[in-house]
């Protein structure tokens, strides 16, 4: 197996694998027909509980709980749901410093999560990392990473990982749309598709980069199109439509697990709050009337008007599940609250392996 | 009578004294000679004696104060004798008769001399430049430590004068070359039991060691030129029993009749050898160090024909034989005297020895060879009554002065190489070692 | 024994560890086809293929990265930099993700990632080529700094750098690949952590690693001839340091010099003078100096890139000083 194919000598952008890049059709009412009504119930149950972890975290952090740099994912909640759907325990995820979501739909403890915000022994990174660096070795969640486009190279490497030992594992690699500016994506997009690599890439478009919106900060409006640089497989997809995010991934997948080829997906999201806590969620670079207007779209809103329609969940089943997460979040601050602080001695451990 | 004890001059610059420490109490008993108190002068801590025996009735100046030479310190009288006369006013010396008006700072009696600082009490001045730091090498003040030496005794060869290793090391040789056993220091020396010891410089090493001058050393030397220019003598007078070096000549001639040995050449022996223990006086001022020879050298002075002296140098004295001594000592007196020596014969000293004993002279004070740090003066060898076990019966005495440059040799220095070249004239079985 | 040259020494290394552990892989620039810009790297594609032996783009970021991602895969990549001046473009990577990723997560990963190339100087290659950084490495904890300076040290360290567990910055030099030792055959294997006395002495410690320990050789055979008696010790791996050999030779000889290719502020061998002058005080007869690389870009004119670095001279003049000798003292620079 060769490691490094020879470039494309095509000279028409046509004939590139990055293709037109136009994500099938479909809507969320029909896509709701053709899936497994437990995954479908599954999946607004993420929602929820990411929805409120998330304003629960909020609330935690004005109270000086959370220290540092907190950033939310509200309403993004369909990339990371609908994504993290499409692959198997043994696939490795790797995103950026806005991963509560992703670390919650990946199974990790939402406890052992919250401890970890909150500095305790008791998170997953033993409170040593914080709301940037969660990880969970065992469950593929590899980062929580802090510098921008920091990941990129790292799944890139995880797939060159599968590749090398033979194995049908696929790499997920979250990140912002600034990333998509920063050297470390171009130089690992350039790998992925000179080597081959099984790993999907996928942009949360949130069109704003802290408080610059991507069309002061990219010479493309049209991001998946960088994928073209790089001769590689792409599409976008509307990033508030769980069900469309969960579709496009599931070709990703596909197409890294069977062509060993990587795909770069830019999802249109857009996230309700400010960048972090410390940024407003308008009034700066935002109209408060856009925001208002972007909530209409709200995922969970579309998501569960869905499923309502299509018999698949009753209102009072929604709002069990709902309650269900609230219950979880609510656990989860206890069980934080009551974990002690790290051992001092920790200060010193884990800097070097045996 | 009472006896006073008064703050001494202890040198020609004090003005005044410190009370360091008494070393005796009121009401205690006081012999003649006993030290009663420690006191400072601007030079040198001292003991003062008691001029008279009684019981010390009064001290009248505490430890710390400051009092001007010829104070009264305290009184020595009988227990039940009155002394309100010389404890009233503000202690100023007064006769017992005539009472003195107590004003400003008379001294109109002189005190007794003070004793000189070669005799009893500690030299223990600090060098005046102990205000600022020491340098010193980490090292080298852990090895200054570790072997009991003050970093004030060493001189720095480092930047800014500071003491390094090498310093340290080389004073440790020199520190353990000078010890003597305790004890010949304060009062009449005493014969200790076995002569001080004896180091041993290679002998195809150097032919000396400079020793840079410490703080204490520059501050002597530039006092005492300023008293005495140039060379600032003193004298330290011994009288040594003659009586076993005589019965060694005897027994010298009986063994080789050719062999004339005089007095002078086992004094020239016993000279070089105290001096290989006590480098300390085989020493010369270079100025800015002190010379010290790792080869013993002795000058023996001879009067020439027509007048003049001159002093043709017997080499390496130490390593050679009495008899060796004996035989060169009057060859190049011979030469000496109708001047036929060679130049080399007459340099290089390290040490000189004077006699003017066959002439009658029963002591004198010889004047120092420079740049040597001493000179001893050799005076007739002569009977005379001598006290033994308080009866008087004739003794053979032999008086010696060593005459020492100040800025090289002190006091207790002197009296130490003394003590040497006394116990070992007086044992000439030494000259064997 | 066998006469190696340090590239054939570290060829060797890397062979034998890529036969024992089918997980070790070898990518950067140049390293396959082109048999290795240095050819320390020669004849590997050949042997181990191109999955194993990985030529990479232009690229030091991204394969960096790609390296500490295989790395928490299960892969142990050796990641080679042409020259260690162009590992500053992989710095994020090599600090933020290779250094860290074991603390950050609590110590769920290890890293088993060895980044080598040459450092320092060559001849003539200027400002950007010149660069000696091992002191940035050696402030990041989490990482380990390995400089070999004979083939025996580059076989030895390098095969243990590969079986750590950690990331192993690997600093060799282009000057040395050309010079032969005795390489001892087989599994020869240099602990990390372990300094080592290149020429035992008595009258001066002189610290020194990579290319300037020939420096420091050379010097110590001139001042033989003078009577002085020099002690060379090779650190060989920086961080960790053998605080202990270095001490105890001080503690012998009351005095140290140390020679560094690296610019003098806050280079690597102010921490030892801080580790000496804390565990050896009582045992110094002199200040500690320091003979380093001028505090200047590399120039480019060869007269005045020799005036640059460290040479047997300047090593001699500051043996001198803390000597004591020809009336100078030890302050000021060397």
């Amino acid at each position: 197996m060769k490691s490094s194919e020879t470039a494309t000598k095509a000279g028409n952008l046509d004939d590139l694998m990055c293709g037109t890049g136009i994500p099938a059709g479909g809507t969320l009412e029909e896509r709701v027909q053709h899936e497994d009504p437990a995954l479908l119930r599954t999946m607004v149950e993420q929602m929820f509980l990411v929805r409120h972890f998330e304003e629960k975290a909020a609330e935690l952090y004005t109270l000086g709980k959370i220290g540092g740099f907190c950033h939310l994912y509200i309403g993004q909640e369909a990339v990371a749901v609908g994504a993290l759907s499409t692959i198997g325990p043994d696939d490795y995820i790797f995103t950026s410093y806005r991963e509560h979501g992703h670390a919650l739909v990946r199974g990790m403890d939402p406890g052992e999560v919250m401890a970890e915000l909150c500095g305790k022994q008791s998170g997953v990174s033993k409170g040593k990392g914080g709301s940037m660096h969660l990880f969970d070795k065992r469950r593929g969640f590899f980062g929580g990473h802090g510098i921008v486009g920091g990941q990129i190279p790292l799944a890139t490497g995880t797939a060159f990982a599968s590749k090398y030992f033979q194995q049908p594992r696929v790499s997920l690699c979250f990140f912002g749309e600034a990333a998509v500016n920063i050297g470390s994506f171009h130089e690992s997009l350039n790998l992925a598709a000179l080597w081959k690599l099984p790993v999907v890439f996928i942009c949360e478009n949130n069109r704003f980069g802290m408080g610059t919106p991507i069309e002061r900060a990219s010479s493309l409006y049209e991001l998946s199109q960088k994928a073209c640089a790089y001769n590689m497989a792409r599409t976008w997809v509307d990033g508030m439509d769980v069900l469309a995010v969960r579709a496009t991934l599931k070709e990703a997948v596909e197409r890294a697990r069977q062509a060993g080829a990587p795909t770069l997906i830019e999802a249109r999201t857009y996230r309700f709050m400010g960048h972090s806590m410390s940024d407003p969620s308008h009034g700066h670079y935002r109209t408060k009337a856009e925001v208002e207007e972007q909530r209409r779209h709200d995922p969970i809103k579309q998501y569960t008007a869905a499923l309502l329609a299509a018999g698949i969940v009753t209102q009072e089943q929604l709002d069990d599940l709902e309650q269900k997460a609230r219950d979880t979040v609510e656990e989860a601050v206890a069980f934080a609250e009551r974990s002690p602080a790290p051992d001092p001695k920790e200060l010193y451990t884990d800097v070097f392996a045996e | 009578m009472a006896v006073k004890v008064m703050m001494p001059k202890g040198s020609d610059t004090m003005t005044e004294g410190k009370v360091l420490k008494w070393l005796k109490k009121e009401g205690d008993s006081i012999s003649t000679g006993d030290t009663v108190v420690e006191i400072e002068t601007d030079k040198v801590d001292m003991e003062v004696e008691a001029m008279g025996g009684g019981v010390l009735r009064k001290i009248l100046v505490e430890v710390g104060k400051v009092v001007p030479v010829g104070e009264l310190l305290a009184v020595i009288g009988k227990a039940d004798e009155d002394i309100s006369s010389l404890v009233k006013g503000n202690g100023q010396v007064s006769s017992p008769a005539t009472a003195r008006p107590a004003e400003g700072k008379t001294a109109t009696s002189a005190p007794p001399p003070a004793p000189a600082p070669a005799v009893g009490g500690t030299l223990s001045a600090a060098p005046p430049e102990a205000a600022g730091r020491i340098l010193a090498s980490p090292l080298a003040r852990k090895m200054a430590k570790d072997m009991g030496i003050a970093l004030a005794d060493i001189a720095g060869s480092g930047p800014g004068g500071r003491v390094i290793r090498q310093d340290v090391e080389r004073r440790a040789a020199i520190v353990a070359q000078a010890s003597v056993a305790q004890g010949g220091a304060a009062g009449p020396a005493r014969i200790s039991p076995s002569l001080p010891p004896r180091p041993a410089p290679p002998l195809n090493g150097p032919e000396y060691v400079d020793e840079p001058l410490t703080s204490m050393r520059k501050t002597i030397a530039t006092r005492l030129v300023q008293s005495k220019a140039p060379v600032p003598h003193f004298y330290l007078t011994i009288e040594v029993d003659m009586k076993r070096a005589r019965e060694l000549r005897e027994s010298a001639k009986l063994l080789d009749a050719e062999l004339k040995l005089s007095y002078n050449d086992i004094i020239l022996k016993a000279c070089a050898t105290a001096l290989a223990r006590h480098r300390d006086v085989n020493a010369a001022f270079q100025g800015e160090s002190i010379r010290y020879y790792n080869r013993v050298h002795l000058g023996v002075a001879v009067a020439t024909e027509g007048g003049g002296l001159i002093t043709p140098v017997i080499r390496n004295a130490d390593a050679k034989s009495l008899a060796e001594i004996s035989r060169e000592a009057r060859d190049l007196a011979a030469r000496a005297r109708t001047r036929k020596l060679l130049p080399e014969e007459y340099a290089g000293s390290t040490f000189s020895v004077s006699n003017l004993g066959m002439m009658g002279i029963e002591e004198f004070s010889a004047i120092i060879n420079p740049p040597e740090g001493a000179i001893l003066a050799v005076g007739a060898v002569a009977e005379k009554p001598v006290v033994v076990d308080g009866r008087v019966e004739p003794g053979l005495r032999c008086r010696l002065t060593l005459s020492c440059d100040h800025r090289v040799v002190d006091g207790a220095t002197g009296a130490k190489f003394l003590a040497t070249l006394r116990q070992i004239l007086e044992n000439p079985v030494y000259l064997a070692f | 024994m066998p006469i190696l040259t340090y590239r054939e020494a570290l060829n060797q290394a890397m062979r034998e560890e890529m036969h024992r552990d089918d997980s070790i892989v070898l990518m950067g620039e140049e390293v396959g086809f082109y048999q290795g810009a240095y050819k320390v790297s020669k004849g590997l594609l050949e042997e181990f293929g191109p999955m194993r032996v990985l030529d990479t783009p232009i690229t030091e970021l991204g394969f960096t990265g790609l390296g500490v991602g295989a790395a928490m895969a299960g892969v142990r990549p050796i990641v080679e930099m042409m020259t260690f001046n162009f590992a500053l473009l992989a710095l994020d990577q090599i600090v933020n993700s290779a250094a860290k990723m074991r603390y950050m997560s609590g110590g769920q990963f290890s890293i088993p990632l060895v980044v080598r190339g040459p450092g320092g100087a060559g001849h003539q290659l200027a400002a950007q080529h010149s660069q000696a950084l091992e002191a940035w490495f050696c402030h990041i904890p989490g990482l380990k700094v390995v400089a070999p300076a004979t083939p025996a040290d580059a076989k030895g360290l390098l095969k243990t750098s590969v079986r750590d567990n950690n990331p192993v910055i690997f600093i060799e030099s282009e000057v040395l690949y050309g010079t032969r030792g005795e390489v001892p055959e087989g599994e020869h294997l240099v602990p990390l952590g372990v300094a080592e006395i290149k020429r035992p002495g008595r009258d001066v410690t002189v610290i020194a690693h990579s290319k300037m320990v020939l420096v420091a050789l050379d010097a110590a055979a001139d001042l033989e001839k003078e009577g002085i008696d020099v002690e060379v010790v090779d650190p060989r791996t920086l961080r960790p340091l053998d605080v202990e050999t270095l001490v105890n030779s001080v503690k012998k000889t009351n005095r140290a010099v140390i020679v560094e290719e690296g610019w003098e502020y806050c280079g690597v061998g102010a921490q030892f003078v801080d580790v000496l002058q804390r565990a050896a005080f009582d045992y110094l007869d002199a200040p500690i100096l320091r003979v380093t690389g001028a505090d200047v870009p590399m120039p480019y004119a060869k007269n005045l890139e020799h005036l640059a670095q460290p040479d047997k001279q300047r090593v001699k003049d500051a043996v001198y000083r803390v000597l004591y000798r020809q009336g100078v003292g030890p302050e000021g620079h060397a």
